[in-house]
């Protein structure tokens, strides 16, 4: 569930650390890296996360990428209700068949 | 930031071996049989999830305390053939009673014994108000509880 890779990416402290840095506003990863005592590989994988748990949005600027605080998040929740209504149907689909195949004596 | 982004209503569609009335009356009148167990708004374990056969009954969930929490209401009511739920729910999943996401979902028989359910979840991005003021709580001081709380809540939900 999106969700809880929201809640998975932000239990790191460093990743915390960067999303609460783009609070400032958008910025590249090489300003990012300058703030925090860390290489700026691993802020460009930590941003990586974020990005894939729907906390952050990036966009190209030149040669560079801009990371921002995804203003919306709705792509996280829309990931999330997507994964809900597979689970949901499937769950509909088993009770369904399981009362049919009850009544007609079949498996 | 005012501006509206549509976003893809959800679509999904699953065939089930069991005739049409049959499989309306499952999704409406026993939904406490099948709704995933991972997701209530409940502080509670949930012991009914209701769905009040009539245009504008209440969609809700019931706690094993008797407590209750809505989830929206039916805004169409056609069995066997249609159904349209207000999702009421908003980014905070917290039920919002101004807001309104639907939720139709269609019965089409294939065969006597065999339906094909087809589920639309649409007007997502009317919850971006909610998803904006999460975000505006984030950029706020002292707003980083209150997202990981959202979060939790959602995760846990």
């Amino acid at each position: 569930m999106a969700y809880q890779n929201a809640l998975a990416a932000l239990a790191d402290p460093t990743r915390r650390r960067i999303f609460e840095a783009l609070r400032a506003g958008p910025a590249p990863v090489g300003r990012l890296a300058a703030k925090l005592p860390v290489s700026r590989p691993a802020v460009s994988q930590h941003l990586k996360t974020l990005k894939e748990a729907g906390l952050v949005a990036d966009e190209a600027d030149g040669t560079r990428r801009v990371y921002r605080i995804d203003p919306k998040g709705l792509a996280s929740l829309r990931r999330w209700l997507d994964q809900f209504w597979d689970d949901a149907l499937d769950a509909f689909k088993a009770e369904v068949e399981k009362e049919q195949s009850k009544g007609k004596n079949r498996t | 930031m005012t501006r509206t982004i549509a976003i893809a209503p959800v679509r999904k569609t699953i065939t089930v071996e069991a005739p049409q009335a049959r499989a309306f009356e499952v999704f409406t009148t026993q939904m406490t049989r099948w709704w995933p167990a991972t997701h209530t708004i409940l502080k509670v374990t949930p012991r009914a999830h209701i769905v009040e056969p009539r245009v504008g009954g209440r969609w809700y969930s019931v706690g094993i305390d008797d407590s209750e929490c809505d989830t929206g209401k039916v805004l169409v009511w056609e069995p066997p053939s249609r159904l349209v739920l207000a999702w009421q729910l908003g980014a905070e999943w917290q039920y919002d009673p101004n807001l309104i996401t639907e939720v139709e979902v269609r019965f089409i028989a294939e065969t006597p014994a065999r339906t094909r359910v087809e589920l639309e979840h649409r007007h997502i991005e009317r919850m971006g108000e909610k998803a904006e003021a999460v975000a505006s709580a984030v950029s706020s001081p002292g707003g980083w509880s209150a997202i990981l709380e959202s979060f939790k809540a959602a995760a846990n939900g």
